[in-house]
This record gives C-alpha cells, sequence and structure tokens, in this order.
C-alpha cells in the first residue's frame, strides 16, 4: 500500500494488498454537507488521503447587490448570508454602517440588539449541535434541540415578525420596540433553557460513542487555526482566547459579564464542549441585559438618507456564533456602498477542511464538516 | 379446532398429513398472518416509540393511530417506478434484495413459537425440528451478507459498494464472537435442537440468561451489528455514505431490503428468546408458586420476549450515536472475541466439573 505522507497510520504496513486510490464525488446533494458543499475526495478504501472543497453552487453576488441599494435597503440581504443567524449579519452589518457615517445608538437599542444578538447564537449554535450528533447517528438530540429552538423562533417572530431572515435591526438602532410581554417570555425561556441543555449534554457529553468518535478527531493546532485565519468556536476549542466581544467589545458587551470558554486539544470534542458552555453564557448575558434593560430611545437621530462621505472605508467585525462576522464598505458619496466585502467565517473556517480531514475515515468527515459549521448560503453569499 | 385437525388428518392419511398438509398450512399462516403483518407494524411501532422518544407524534393521520400507515406504505412502494441503474449488473442487483429476505425468513422454519405436539395435543407450534437446529439458523443467517455485498456491488455506484464493503466486514467480524456466544446455551443443553434447548430450560428449571448473562449479553451486541442496527448501522450509514448498500435502490427492491432488515431483528430476538429467555416458558418455570402464570399460551410468552427485544433495539436507535467503522472491529475483535472465548472456556469448565 502507498503510505500517504504525514498520515496517522498507526501500521499495518505490508498487511494489506495493493490498493488504489479512488475518487469519490462528496456531494453537492449529499445528506450530511449541510447544503450544497461538494468535496472532491481522494481516497484510499475509508482513509481520506485528499480533499478539495468545491464552492459556488449558492452564489447570488450579494456583495454586488448591495452596491445597488442604499445602505437601509442592504439589512436584508445580510439576512440571506448566513440564514441560521440573521440577527448577528444584521447587527455586523448595522454596525459598520453607523461606524461610517456616524450614528450613536441609543443604550435600550443597544440592549435589545446584544439580547437579539445572544439569542441568535443560541439558535445558531442548537442547530449546529443537531445537525452534528444527526450526522454522528445520534437521532435524538435533533428533535431536541428543535423543540427549544422552536421557542427561540417565536420570540423572534414575535418581534420582528420573521423567524429566519430577521431583518431586525436598522443602521442608527432598531425598527420596532420590544412588543409588550416580550422581555417575561423570553425571562422564562431563558430560566428554562439550561435544563435543555443539561438534558443534551445527557445525551452526548459523557456518552462513550460519542467521545470516540469526537475525541482525537480533527485536531486543529492554535497556530494552523491563526494561520488559516480561523475564528470562533473553532479557534477557541483549539485554546486560543479570542472573542471579538472581549477583545474590541461593540454594543454593550463591555457592561455585561460573561466567560469565554476555551477548549485544550482542539478536536471536534472541545469544539463541541465550547460551543455547548458557549449558549449557556448567551443565556447568562440575555439575562443580564434583561435586567438592566434601560427605557429611553430606540432610534439614532439620524437624516432620512444616510450618506456616507467620499473614499470613507470601513471595517466593522463582530462576533458572530461561528466566527468573525465582518464587513468592509466603501463610500462615495452617494446612499448607496460604493463597494461592500463581506469577511465570512464560515467560508474562512471551512478553509481548514482539508487540513482537519487528511488522514480521517470517511466517516470522520462527516464529523468534521459538522464541526466546522458552515452555513453555505454565507460560504458562497 | 382439534376436532378439525383430525378430520383432515384422517382425510389426508398420517404421513401426507405430517410432511406435507401441516408443514404449508403453518408455512402460510406464520408467513402470512404472523411474520409480515408484524414487520410491517414493526416499521410503525419503531416510527411511533421514537416519535414518543423524541418529543414528537410520528405518523398518526392514516387511520386511527397510524394504524393504517403500513399499508399505505406498502402501496406506496409497490406504485412506486422501479429503476435499474444503466451500468448495474442486471442479475446481481435483481438477486441481491432476494438474497436479504429469503434467508431470514426461512430461519423461522426451526424456531419454536409454543411447546411441541407432546404437550398442545394437536399441532406443534413450529415447522420443524432439526436436530441441527442451532447450527441451520447461523448457516442461513449468514447468507444474508451476500445480499448485502451484492446488492452494493451490482449497484455500480462508490457510495453502495462501500456499504456492501462495510457490511461484509461488520457481518463477519460480528459473526464469530455471536457463534461463541450461541455455545454456552448448546453446553448447557447439550443438543443443537431448539427445541432441545428450551426443553432443557424448562428441565434445568432457569432460563440460561442467568448462567450465561455474558453470552446473553455478547449474543446481544453482535445480533445488533448483524442486523446492521444502530449503532452499527453503518453499511447504511445516512449521512456517511447516503444510503449504503441500496442507495440505487428504489420501490419494491428497496422494500424487500426493508424487509430484509425487520425480519432479521426478528429473527434476532426469536432467536435470543428461545436460547437464553426460555421460549415459550413462563418466568421461573420451576417456582411451582408462578404456575398460574402457564394459563397464558406458550406461543403469548415467547411473542412478549421477542417484543422485549425489538422493543430495545428501537430504544438504541433513539439513544446512540454511530460507530466508526474501525472502532467496530477493535469491539468485534479485541473485545467481544476474547470476553466470548474466555465465556465459553467457564461455561466448559463449570459443565465438565458440575
Amino acid at each position: 500500500m502507498t503510505q500517504p505522507l504525514g498520515l496517522p497510520y498507526d501500521d499495518h504496513d505490508g498487511l494489506f494488498a495493493e490498493s488504489e486510490e479512488m475518487e469519490l464525488n462528496f456531494g453537492p446533494q449529499h445528506p450530511a454537507t449541510h447544503g450544497v458543499l461538494r468535496l472532491k475526495l481522494k481516497v484510499n478504501g475509508e482513509r481520506i488521503v485528499d480533499s478539495y472543497p468545491i464552492i459556488g453552487y449558492l452564489h447570488r453576488g450579494t456583495e454586488k447587490l448591495f452596491e445597488l441599494h442604499p445602505f437601509f435597503q442592504n439589512v436584508p440581504h445580510t439576512d440571506r448570508m448566513d440564514y441560521v443567524a440573521a440577527a448577528t449579519n444584521n447587527q455586523a452589518y448595522v454596525g459598520a454602517v453607523e461606524k461610517l457615517v456616524g450614528l450613536v445608538v441609543p443604550p435600550r437599542a443597544r440592549y435589545i440588539r446584544m439580547m437579539l444578538a445572544e439569542l441568535q447564537r443560541i439558535s445558531s449554535h442548537l442547530l449546529w449541535l443537531a445537525t452534528h450528533a444527526i450526522d454522528i447517528g445520534a437521532m435524538t438530540p435533533f428533535f431536541y434541540t428543535f423543540r427549544e429552538r422552536e421557542i427561540l423562533l417565536d420570540l423572534f417572530e414575535e418581534y420582528c415578525g420573521a423567524r429566519l431572515t430577521l431583518n431586525c435591526m436598522r443602521p442608527g438602532g432598531l425598527p420596532h420596540d420590544l412588543p409588550v410581554g416580550w422581555t417575561e417570555r423570553c425571562a422564562k425561556l431563558m430560566a428554562d433553557l439550561p435544563g435543555k441543555l443539561d438534558e443534551y449534554e445527557e445525551l452526548l457529553t459523557n456518552n462513550r460513542i460519542w467521545k470516540k468518535r469526537t475525541v482525537g478527531i480533527g485536531v486543529l493546532p492554535p497556530e494552523i487555526a491563526i494561520d488559516y485565519g480561523v475564528t470562533g468556536p473553532m479557534l477557541r476549542g483549539s485554546g486560543v482566547r479570542w472573542d471579538l466581544r472581549k477583545a474590541l467589545p461593540y454594543d454593550g458587551y463591555d457592561e455585561v459579564e460573561f466567560e469565554v470558554p476555551t477548549g485544550q486539544n482542539g478536536d471536534t470534542y472541545d469544539r463541541y464542549v465550547v460551543r455547548m458552555i458557549e449558549m449557556r453564557q448567551s443565556v447568562r448575558i440575555v439575562n443580564q441585559c434583561l435586567e438592566k434593560l434601560p427605557d429611553g430611545p430606540i432610534m439614532a437621530k439620524r437624516p432620512r438618507v444616510l450618506k456616507a462621505a467620499k473614499d470613507a472605508e470601513i471595517y466593522h467585525g463582530i462576533e458572530g456564533p461561528k466566527g468573525e462576522i465582518g464587513f468592509y464598505i466603501v463610500g462615495d458619496g452617494t446612499p448607496n456602498p460604493y463597494r461592500c466585502h463581506v469577511r465570512p467565517p464560515s467560508f474562512i473556517n471551512l478553509q481548514s477542511l482539508p487540513e482537519l480531514c487528511k488522514g480521517a475515515l470517511i466517516a470522520d468527515l462527516v464529523a468534521l464538516i459538522g464541526t466546522t459549521d458552515i452555513v453555505l448560503g454565507e460560504v458562497d453569499r | 379446532m382439534t376436532s378439525l385437525i383430525e378430520s383432515v388428518r384422517n382425510a389426508t392419511g398420517d404421513t401426507l398429513f405430517d410432511y406435507a398438509v401441516s408443514p404449508l398450512v403453518k408455512i402460510l399462516v406464520l408467513l402470512f398472518l404472523m411474520l409480515l403483518p408484524l414487520i410491517a407494524y414493526l416499521t410503525l411501532a419503531e416510527r411511533r416509540i421514537l416519535g414518543f422518544m423524541q418529543a414528537r407524534l410520528g405518523p398518526n393521520r392514516v387511520g386511527p393511530w397510524g394504524l393504517l400507515q403500513p399499508i399505505a406504505d406498502v402501496a406506496k412502494l409497490l406504485v412506486k417506478a422501479d429503476s435499474i441503474p444503466l451500468r448495474a449488473v442486471k442479475w446481481a442487483f435483481v438477486l441481491a434484495p432476494c438474497l436479504v429476505v429469503g434467508p431470514a425468513i426461512i430461519i423461522f422454519s426451526v424456531i419454536p413459537l409454543g411447546p411441541p405436539a407432546s404437550e398442545t395435543g394437536g399441532l406443534s407450534w413450529f415447522i420443524t425440528d432439526i436436530n441441527t437446529g442451532l447450527l441451520f439458523v447461523v448457516a442461513t443467517a449468514t447468507i444474508g451478507v451476500y445480499g448485502l455485498i451484492i446488492g452494493g456491488w451490482s449497484s455500480n455506484n462508490k457510495f453502495s459498494l462501500m456499504g456492501g464493503l462495510r457490511s461484509a466486514a461488520q457481518m463477519i467480524s460480528y459473526e464469530v464472537p455471536q457463534g461463541l456466544a450461541l455455545v454456552g446455551p448448546v453446553l448447557l443443553a447439550g443438543t443443537l435442537s431448539m427445541v432441545g434447548i428450551v426443553e432443557a430450560q424448562k428441565s434445568d428449571g432457569w432460563w440460561y440468561v442467568f448462567p450465561q448473562i455474558i453470552g446473553f449479553f455478547l449474543y446481544m451486541v453482535a445480533g445488533i451489528a448483524e442486523t446492521n442496527r444502530n449503532p452499527f448501522d453503518l453499511p447504511e450509514a445516512e449521512s456517511e455514505l447516503v444510503a449504503g448498500f441500496h442507495t440505487e435502490y428504489s420501490g419494491m427492491r428497496f422494500a424487500l431490503f426493508f424487509l430484509g432488515e425487520y425480519a432479521n431483528m426478528i429473527v434476532i430476538s426469536a432467536v435470543a428468546t428461545t436460547l437464553f429467555l426460555g421460549g415459550w416458558l413462563r418466568p421461573f418455570p420451576s417456582v411451582e408458586a408462578l404456575a398460574f402464570l402457564d394459563v397464558v399460551p406458550g406461543v403469548i410468552w415467547f411473542t412478549l420476549k421477542v417484543f422485549v427485544f425489538l422493543f430495545v433495539y428501537i430504544w438504541f436507535r433513539g439513544t446512540f450515536p454511530r460507530y466508526r467503522f474501525d472502532q467496530l472491529m477493535d469491539l468485534g475483535w479485541k473485545w467481544m472475541i476474547p470476553v466470548a472465548l474466555g465465556n465459553l472456556a467457564l461455561t466448559a469448565l463449570v459443565k465438565l466439573l458440575v
């Protein structure tokens, strides 16, 4: 057998007959690629020798679309990138626009934004957990997490009328104030959620099979993670304590208390644990926001039409559920952005996938796609 | 009932009755009144039970409590387009599903659902009792793996091929501990006949699950691996291999694979019941105080025990993630076979000394 370079083969030298490498097309219509990711795999039996992600099946020209609409009308475009975390996309975009044109967001709006973003983080992580677990073969967590995600989506629906493509923030503030009774319902969910999280963890965290499938699988050393520009829970799973909510606080994150969990080994299990703890920390943040929620206006004083100065440019990144989601916007004196570039966490985290799955088995590949937590709408834009 | 049997016996003559009429009737009854409905409703039961475990309802639209769902499913599968891939090996592609279902159903010919004729006074509750019954079960069950390999290979699809290869490796490795685990009860009973083993449990006064607790667990784990059920459902692993060996199958051919999987589940449960849980015997067959339990016919006891196993199968599916291929091999070769051998040696030693 030709032994591929640098692979964790333990033994077997000369034990097998000569085998040929086979090319395997994985996706774009495969149940485990979470959308339309296509992977060209070179496999030796079940062992992956090389992999090559092919993207672009969901390309919609979002960045070009930004140039065709005024700053205000671009918010819905951001919803459709990472469509399971629309609120944080909104937050990143409106944050960038506010910096660009110099708007000061009133405190009530900032707190509600934080709450929406953290609820979105929980809902995104719940979806990640559901699909990750079902990829590894555990069917039941899928339905449990969807049960709670449903309530979260109800909260969003109540606030802005939409469940996925929220369009829930505007440059300068928010479109609506919270509906009557929303805070109570949110508080009730936050009180319930830690118990529900325990329920999922009971099924998975100490499960021997789950551990066998995740511990030591897809180890991402911190240096390599940084080299690839990996951010979010994937980076923190590798033990790098980097969270934009702490490092470059935006909205009101410097006014609330929370911890940033990190892993030690950088394997799939650590990333799982990091995300589970992150959900609990998000609950903590939402609870603090509910407690401190100030009164006042929800929209800054602003002109009817926002115009960026000519040649003004800004980059603003925030900590999305999947990593750093950032917008680079250039103005040209008109109400439309001259250019808008997105820094999508899924796209950049996906780059590390070939690194992760070198020498892994096909069964690991689905765990690794799950652990990178990609959304193809954001990868392709 | 008895008089009806007697009059048929008189009309046909003893030889013809014993060798043709009674087996034929039993086969028809077993197949069409017991096995196929059980398989059909097992699919419904699985979906409903999983539904309740997973905080949802499961199918409940077709008929009361979804009771007509299996019929609707079968009707759908029968009228669905039956496609064969262009470059598939046609004869093998067609043969494969039959190779899975056939053996699974044939095994039921030697499984005693109830006591023999000497106890019932009329007909026995099994089709035949051969003195190599258990060997027949193991040998026939082995044929099933060919269906999976051939189906995977003939589809001309890389995912199918991988599924087929996985199932080959998995079933070969797990047949060894399974066979070794089955030797325990055989040693205790001193016979290979399935009826003989149950009767030995009656005369010994306990179900063999108690002296053979290790063998029982080994058999159950190996049995789940044999039937390719969660957590060992690697050959079809939906998230990895799309649908594994039956990726290219559709319509009734797919239904046959499905049927085979569920028939195999019932086979494994029935064999486990016969060998370890005393077949048609009531609990604690030697305790006189429980004699009132004999009112319940043997076949009911048998069915109840089989249902317990089937429930465990479904329960597992709701609980566990999937093993990885190499970890499965590790478990089979490095743990189960040594433990099974140790159990066998221990059983033999005890049998020799006691």
